[in-house]
């Protein structure tokens, strides 16, 4: 069973993106989307965690980024940018999706 | 009643999208500007994400306040202190940051920064220096 997981909460403020990352398998993907999408900044304590998950696919929702001020260079290395349109294809690929809210 | 000048801090410490308080804070400064205190701002943890510049709302369909920050120094409110360690532990540099200036009219106008970075223990003590401090 693959899974989608979804974090749209800071990582700096609350601990969904540290949950979602000691729960997620491989072969299983996360969606970074509203203030989540902080996690997806390289130099921070986040990169590290993104970089060792073996096997997980990591995304993040371009017009979130790009309403923050986040530019596509600033992120860690691997995270593919996906639109609202590939966040629905992502739902359906995956059996199923995990929200940490 | 006697006129009394007292000092405000406005203490942001939230990301400005996810939640409504960077937004409703910008809005209270703006009232109280209105009535000649003195006004400060401090930018901590999530708070400095306020202030990146480059925020570009057009696809995401939320309202960009960002450009309001550049409205301050017009209202005499030209004190942002933004914390070192917080900028440090989300990977940014004052060179991510909105360029945030104020005309000083005691010196022909001169165009001077708002943006002060500080430490954390700068900032204690900025904050305890305040008459009050306002939270978002």
């Amino acid at each position: 069973m693959s899974e989608l997981h979804t974090v749209n909460k800071s990582p700096f403020e609350k601990n969904s993106f540290d949950s979602c990352m000691g729960h997620v398998l491989d072969g299983s993907a996360v969606l970074l989307y509203e203030d989540g999408v902080y996690a997806a900044i390289k130099g921070t304590a986040m990169e590290g965690k993104v970089t060792s998950a073996q096997g997980v696919k990591f995304y993040v929702l371009g017009p979130d980024i790009k309403a923050r001020g986040i530019d596509a260079a600033r992120l860690t290395d691997g995270i593919e940018i996906v639109d609202y349109a590939g966040f629905v294809d992502l739902a359906t690929e995956h059996d199923k999706v995990v929200a940490w809210v | 009643m006697s006129e009394q000048i007292k000092k405000f801090l406005y203490l942001n410490r939230r990301a400005p999208y996810g939640t409504i308080y960077a937004w409703e804070s910008l809005e209270v400064v703006l009232i109280g500007a209105a009535f000649d205190q003195k006004v400060s701002l401090a930018f901590v943890d999530d708070g400095v994400f306020e202030i990146v510049k480059g925020q570009d709302t057009s696809e995401s369909g939320f309202k960009n306040f960002s450009p309001t920050y550049a409205a301050l120094g017009d209202y005499d409110v030209n004190q942002l202190f933004v914390e070192k360690e917080s900028l440090e532990e989300r990977g940014l540099s004052i060179d991510d940051l909105m360029h945030l200036t104020w005309e000083d009219e005691d010196e022909d106008w001169a165009e001077k920064d708002s943006i002060r970075v500080v430490s954390r223990s700068e900032l204690s003590e900025i904050m305890a220096d305040q008459d009050v401090v306002f939270s978002f």
